[in-house]
């Protein structure tokens, strides 16, 4: 055991450690956390407008919008991950000025995570009763009123996993654009694991990684079921295990 | 309460939808006028078109054909913001409650003022003004689903109020409750039609919601009135085959006892039938055979008809003929009877 300590790889991945660990786990929480951000602003009104922008929603929009709007996320949700990053550099060149590194994840995070979550927030709104729908028009709501005071609110908790999915899903888009230099734990693996086989530091990142997506999931998961008051105490503790 | 002013009227409605296999005429040349103040019924079979009929007097549904008049002004005429406005005078409450589940009973409350406009306070005021109404300030902080269906239909019939409307219309609002709580419910909304002056408009299937509060009742029937007017001119007489059918849904029972002459006997109000038949007996000495019989109470008074086999004596027919004539509230008349 003693010899495991004193080898050079031990003393390198420590080494490592040291020099990156604290601020590869802060790059990877902060690139998410921006990428989910920004992807919300983009989905979350695009996910409304799918459900309420329908010939029988709220708010309905042209066909032909509605159609085009369908087939562009669909394709952007087509596409891998891998390959939209590299076909999205040139775009983080002209917005975040380099190619390289942090910044330079973020835009193509957006553009791959923002169809997905419009999708969320597209079947979360779908959960809504149409009968409260017709309830407010039938007290003289107007469309914006039914989408801000009913439709979220009452989708609330089904929005809330939906982010937390969405989080959980970002952080593993972020990992993989550890390729491309952006800074976090999927650059640690990917740049000390996979091309220095140093093992120790790759598994670190994995577990890591594992662990921080359990800690927001279950956060996300915790707080949907806590916010729900469609269900009583009782069935909240069973749903929470 | 009725003062006689028309405060909703359907002029000529038509609504037809249109589906992936062809037309669907839901409602067809619909004439109703209500009275404000009146307790209205819409009765018909599952599928006659009374949804469509109420969702057409608010717009939830553009009528086709026709105009729905509110107080004076088409609905159907105005521009999306107008309607808004009218709408919040046409309140609605429904069969599956439809509140809003996130909010608490009192939010639920707010809301209509909320998008109105109403402050805070003044709203939050108002809401438990409304909810002592409906007898439960205790439920101010509670959630929709720590209720019972009575509780929530409560909550909804608050809500429906906070807007002061002129209206309430109660889409099939009994039929998921049991006959108890749908009793305190038809009485409550008796009462805020008594207190408040609000006009009412009920649809239902049930024959004992409209017996039990309505005042005038239309039969829907495939989409078109077949039968309007009072409640008890309806009920003692039905004219067409969907309000036989409604007034009579297990159809007239009839024994296996044979008999020469059958007469129909019509209550149109008077007491019950029980009395006539044994006074039958007592004064003219006539036994006769009741052959089926389908009376209900109304109001304390009997409405329904009721078939009966004369004796096969033609004196004693004669007799019992002429002494149930003389009865006031009842008419009478001879009738084709198949004997197997
Ligand atoms: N949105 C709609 N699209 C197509 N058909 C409809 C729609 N709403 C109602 N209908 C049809 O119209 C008829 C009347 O329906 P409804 O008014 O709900 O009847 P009721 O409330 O008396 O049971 C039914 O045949 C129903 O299938
Ligand atoms: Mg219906």
């Amino acid at each position: 055991m003693t010899e495991f300590f004193q080898s050079e790889l031990w003393q390198e991945a420590v080494k490592i450690f040291e020099a990156e660990l604290i601020s590869d786990i802060w790059q990877t929480i902060y690139s998410t956390v921006l990428s989910t951000l920004f992807a919300y602003i983009i989905g979350l009104p695009l996910g409304v407008l799918l459900v309420a922008g329908e010939e029988d929603g709220v708010m309905p929009i042209p066909r032909w919008l509605m159609n085009a709007l369908n087939v562009v996320i669909n394709i952007l949700r087509s596409v891998p991950f891998l390959i939209l990053m590299i076909i999205a550099l040139p775009l983080s060149r002209f917005i975040v000025g380099s190619g390289i590194g942090t910044p330079a994840m973020i835009p193509p995070l957006i553009i791959a995570a923002f169809p997905f979550i419009a999708r969320l927030v597209e079947s979360s709104l779908r959960e809504t009763d149409r009968g409260v729908i017709e309830a407010a028009q039938s007290m003289g709501a107007t469309p914006m009123q039914i989408i801000r005071k009913v439709m979220l609110p009452e989708a609330m908790p089904s929005l809330i996993s939906g982010a937390a999915l969405a989080f959980a899903t970002i952080m593993g888009y972020g990992a993989m654009a550890g390729i491309i230099g952006g800074r976090g734990l999927g650059f640690l693996a990917i740049n000390y694991g996979l091309y220095r086989k140093i093992w120790i530091v790759k598994w670190a990142a994995v577990i890591l990684l594992v662990v921080l997506v359990q800690i927001f999931q279950s956060a996300g998961t915790k707080l949907a079921v806590k916010s729900d008051k469609r269900i009583t105490q009782i069935t909240k503790r069973r749903k929470t295990r | 309460m009725s003062s006689e002013k028309p405060i909703i009227e359907l002029r000529d409605v038509g609504k037809t939808f249109q589906s992936a296999d062809g037309e669907l005429v839901a409602l067809e040349g619909v004439n109703i006028g209500i009275d404000e103040g009146d307790i209205f019924g819409v009765i018909g079979m599952s599928g006659a078109g009374k949804s469509t009929l109420v969702r057409c007097i608010n717009l939830l549904e553009r009528p086709t054909t026709g105009s729905v008049i509110f107080d004076g002004q088409d609905l159907t005429a105005m521009t999306p913001a107008e309607l808004r406005a009218s709408r919040r005078e046409i309140s609605m409450i429904f069969q599956q409650f439809n509140l809003l589940m996130q909010r608490t009973c009192l939010k639920n409350i707010c809301f209509p003022m909320e998008i109105a406009g109403v402050k805070s306070e003044d709203a939050k005021k108002r809401a438990m003004e409304l909810l002592e109404i409906v007898g439960l300030q205790d439920k101010a902080n509670a959630y929709p689903a720590q209720l019972s269906g009575g509780q929530k239909q409560r909550i909804a019939i608050a809500r429906a109020l906070a807007s002061d409307p002129k209206v309430l219309m109660c889409d099939e609002a009994t039929s998921a409750l049991d006959p108890t709580t749908t009793r305190s419910i038809l009485a409550l909304i008796k009462d805020i039609n008594d207190r408040l002056g609000i006009t009412a408009i009920i649809i239902t299937h049930e024959m004992a919601v409209i017996e039990e509060i309505c005042s005038h009742v239309a039969i829907l029937d495939g989409g078109r009135v077949a039968e309007i007017g009072r409640v008890e001119d309806i009920f003692s007489n039905p004219q067409t085959e969907a309000a036989r059918k409604l007034v009579y849904p297990d159809g007239m029972p009839v024994s296996f006892l044979k008999s020469e002459r059958v007469v129909r006997i019509a209550f149109n109000g008077g007491s019950s039938y029980e009395p006539l038949i044994a006074s039958l007996a007592i004064d003219c000495g006539v036994k006769v055979n009741i052959l089926g019989a389908d009376t209900r109470n109304v109001g304390g008074k009997a409405f329904g008809t009721m078939l009966i086999g004369l004796p096969n004596d033609p004196d004693e027919a004669e007799k019992a003929v002429a002494y149930i004539c003389r009865q006031r509230d009842v008419t009478c008349e001879e009738v084709e009877y198949s004997h197997d």
